[in-house]
């Protein structure tokens, strides 16, 4: 019983600070029209959002701020989250960048804040409790949108990943048993495994004796990935199909000779007009060697 | 049956039905370069369509194989390599670089055919 009376002022205070909030969130509302304007200056005033039409961000400040007070309000941020990304998924394949939204989020955090002290200036203590809890309830609200749009960015650059992946590695038959795979872009060691698979894949579903791989398109390659391009030529080999390399750059060959890949046993054409002709060329011995009338002649 | 020796003309058809143990593939390298001098077969396709797996011992003595028969009169043609098996064979350095390889049966015969059919010219020259 002893431990009751020094707790009692902070279980009022504590109730105080309870009714705070709510207090917070009546003047907000009240002055909302008002502060979403100063809000809206200052936007325009700092130049954020130049991809964005005034009418557009002024309804997108309505939305936000309702949101923002209904967080304080409620202290549950899921609801802003699922705005925040939905915003993010429309905004952003627009060129908002995420320092513009943090940066509007945080006008808006002193916006408020401002407001809020105008109204209590007179009482220090009593601004000093809005404050408090103003404050990290706020810093949340800014974290959520942040985290919310570095997320939906995330997601975006992952599927783009994800489609590049996809389209990156065709497989095309140019001639009966001859295939050619042209590849372009950074070849990492996943990329590299991905293609041996297709490979060796697309050698039993189109039967392919010869199979040309392009790199052209490839900048340049490490040790591992060099080493892997060699393994998926031994394999094809193993599965019945020589393997014409085209399109060697200068920088891959003076990579490939330095770093001593051993491409003995690899061919290489220069270009994959040539690598083609050779494809052709090796089918075409293989008939001449055992049909033509000439080969009996002999 | 682990492995079916079939004739067909003057070639030995051998196909590994299943996953042979080190024993299994002695006993068949045994079975198979016999044979070849039995059937005085020219060539040996070996068919290995139906394994997903073949160890570094299993791929050496293919190569094995390919290198007796060889001694013994006969070309050797290995066929139906499933890309699994050709990744994990490059991968421990099992090229079979004296040893033909080819997609699918009907490759290795057309191959063999072609081989055989020069062979015989080169000898009645």
């Amino acid at each position: 019983m002893e431990a009751t009376p020094p707790r009692e002022p902070q279980v009022d205070r504590s109730i105080d600070d309870q009714e705070l909030l709510p207090e917070l969130v009546t003047h907000l509302r009240d002055a909302r029209t008002e502060l979403r304007e100063q809000w809206a200056a200052r936007i325009s005033d700092a130049h954020l959002l130049s991809a964005m039409t005034d009418e557009e961000i002024f309804s997108m400040a309505t939305a936000v701020y309702d949101n923002y007070v209904g967080v304080l309000e409620t202290g549950s941020v899921e609801e802003l989250q699922a705005y925040a990304q939905d915003l993010s998924e429309r905004i952003i394949p627009r060129g908002v960048e995420i320092h513009e939204v943090v940066d509007i989020v945080l006008l808006l955090r002193d916006v408020l804040a401002r407001s809020l002290f105008e109204k209590y200036q007179k009482d220090f203590e009593l601004l000093n409790r809005v404050l408090d809890a103003y404050e990290p309830a706020a810093n949340r609200i800014a974290n959520t949108v942040a985290v919310s749009f570095v997320r939906e960015r995330e997601r975006v650059i992952r599927q783009q990943q994800d489609a590049m992946r996809e389209l990156s590695t065709p497989v095309l038959q140019v001639r009966e048993r001859v295939l050619v795979l042209p590849i372009i872009g950074l070849l990492d060691n996943q990329r590299a495994q991905q293609l041996t698979e297709q490979l060796l894949t697309g050698i039993r579903t189109h039967r392919a004796k010869v199979v040309v791989l392009d790199i052209t398109g490839v900048p340049d390659v490490d040790e591992s990935v060099a080493n892997h391009l060699v393994l998926a030529v031994d394999a094809s080999r193993l599965m019945g199909a020589s393997v014409i390399l085209t399109g060697v750059s200068p920088e891959i060959a003076q990579t490939l000779v330095t770093i001593g890949v051993d491409l003995d046993k690899v061919n290489t054409v220069g270009d994959l007009q040539g690598g083609v002709e050779e494809a052709e060329r090796r089918l075409g011995l293989n008939v001449i060697g055992a049909d033509t009338p000439g080969d009996h002649q002999a | 049956m682990l492995v079916s020796i079939l004739r067909q003309g003057n070639c030995l058809i051998a196909s590994i039905h299943e996953a042979l143990n080190d024993g299994e593939m002695v006993q068949f390298q045994n079975d198979l370069v016999k044979q070849i001098g039995t059937h005085r077969a020219r060539g040996v396709i070996i068919d290995v369509a139906a394994l997903d797996v073949l160890d570094s011992f299993g791929s050496r003595t293919l190569q094995r194989i390919a290198r007796m028969a060889r001694l013994r009169g006969a070309e050797t043609v290995i066929v139906g390599i499933q890309s699994g098996v050709a990744f994990a064979m490059a991968r421990l350095g099992m090229h079979l670089d004296d040893v033909h390889t080819a997609l699918d049966l009907e490759e290795g015969m057309q191959y063999l055919a072609r081989v055989l059919r020069s062979d015989g010219r080169r000898a009645r020259r």
